[in-house]
């Protein structure tokens, strides 16, 4: 596994208006890793992922994703970044294609990356020409994926990407992360699914009160960090 | 990610936004019916007397367009507030100048339609006899130009915000009050119904259209990213 350190958070405080959800929170993420963040509603668990993406600005310390600063690099860093939170970004009276196609071509991806995702995610049958509208959560969560996939991210952001998906609908979401991963992708997962999640992770840290409480090995128990 | 050249990018959102309103045809089942609703509200309000809403025939079709234009730019920064679609749009690393020339173009084209149908409009329920098509066109186009630039400026301003369905008019209308005037005239000197110097009214579009251009090439970046 490469041992590129591609998230390198220091001491970083971020404000929501004036509550502080990430309190001094120290995390690195390397490339080829995928790392599952738990933690109680309210930890922290979003808000890390939305500044990892650049959506929430870091208040203090120090943040790096892909070598720049998150405080000073924001829109740099967002190209390069795939962001899949509990809102899937879709436009809903677009049809999946024009969906995928939209965003993959947004992010500078082609056609062809566009079309190749929708095949990976089976998006490429009758549900290619429907409205997201008419879609079911599990299948709107399938085509947000699909638009990752499309862009192939350096850096993949997932806020419970399980949540609504059907068994299968989860094997493929497994399956793709692993080959991100493995092409040198960093991974971070806020999941409450920790069954499936820990399986795919490996490494886990849990958050409370916006730092970083604990760090699990693969195999270990937890270990107090932060 | 995203390398794609200005141009691109910007005809990949326009493309974009009237793909959007041909699917879900608000601006035809909505957009177009509420501006010839006023129309013919304007023809009640003035007991049908044609000789009036001749001689009104550009104020009340300004207005006509003014007001529809508003729920035209509502629905185009509506669409961007579902389902965290501004995240994205923000994550999608296009140009913000680019992404606001693409939605001003959008809106634009959707103002150029609506503007040919308000013209047979006065035609046919106030029987106004169009001419000066020179000026006509040309003021039209150009007053067009600035209502999209500034409604995608107060669009995205207001985008963010709960009550944005309230207040973008309240910000917008004021602002757009030049258009109004200038336009109002410019038609009026075309049709023949006031002396004034049509093309200098012209001008005057034209530098508002200019100004607010610009305005949203450098601001519409900062006010996307705090909406």
């Amino acid at each position: 596994m490469v041992s590129e350190t591609v998230i390198s958070l220091r001491g970083v405080v971020a404000l929501l208006g004036r509550f502080p959800a990430l309190a001094r929170l120290d995390l690195d993420v390397d490339a080829g890793e995928i790392v599952l963040v738990r933690g109680p509603n309210g930890a922290g668990k979003s808000t890390l992922l939305r500044v990892c993406a650049g959506l929430v600005p870091v208040d203090s310390g120090n943040a790096r994703v892909l070598g720049h600063d998150l405080r000073a690099d924001r829109r740099v860093i967002r190209r390069s970044v795939g962001y899949l939170g509990h809102d899937t970004g879709l436009y809903a009276d677009l049809t999946v294609r024009d969906n995928v196609r939209f965003w993959a071509r947004a992010t500078g991806a082609s056609g062809a990356d566009a079309d190749a995702a929708m095949v990976r995610l089976d998006l490429d049958t009758r549900l290619a020409d429907i409205i997201v509208a008419r879609l079911s959560a599990g299948q709107r969560r399938r085509v947000g994926l699909a638009v990752l996939l499309a862009q192939r991210p350096k850096v993949w952001l997932l806020d419970e990407p399980h949540a609504a998906l059907d068994e299968n609908g989860r094997d493929v979401l497994d399956e793709v992360l692993r080959q991100a991963a493995a092409g040198g992708a960093a991974v971070l997962v806020a999941s409450h699914d920790h069954g499936r999640a820990e399986q795919l992770a490996h490494r886990s840290v849990s958050l409370a009160g916006g730092h970083v409480h604990s760090v699990r090995e693969p195999g270990g128990t937890g270990v107090f960090g932060g | 990610m995203a390398d794609g050249t200005f141009v691109n990018d910007a005809a990949l959102v326009a493309a974009k936004d009237l793909r959007l309103e041909l699917r879900s045809r608000v601006a035809v089942s909505q957009v177009v019916p509420f501006a010839v609703l006023l129309l013919v509200i304007f023809g009640f309000a003035l007991d049908g007397d044609q000789t009036t809403l001749q001689r009104l025939t550009s104020g009340l079709y300004w207005v006509a367009v003014l007001f529809a234009a508003v729920l035209i730019v509502q629905r185009a920064f509506a669409v961007e507030s579902d389902d965290g679609v501004r995240d994205a749009l923000r994550l999608a690393g296009m140009r913000p100048a680019s992404v606001f020339v693409g939605k001003a173009g959008a809106i634009f084209v959707q103002l150029i339609v609506l503007e040919v149908l308000l013209g047979v409009g006065v035609a046919v329920f106030f029987g106004t006899t169009l001419t000066g098509w020179g000026l006509l066109i040309a003021s039209a186009v150009v007053a067009a130009a600035g209502i999209s630039a500034a409604g995608t400026l107060y669009g995205v301003l207001t985008a963010g915000l709960r009550v944005k369905e309230s207040l973008l008019p309240m910000l917008l209308l004021p602002v757009l009050a030049p258009v109004l005037i200038g336009a109002t005239r410019a038609m009026g000197a075309a049709l023949g119904d006031v002396a004034v110097d049509g093309w200098s009214w012209f001008n005057f579009l034209a530098i508002f259209a200019l100004i607010y251009v610009a305005l949203g090439l450098f601001a519409f970046g900062p006010l996307l990213e705090e909406s």
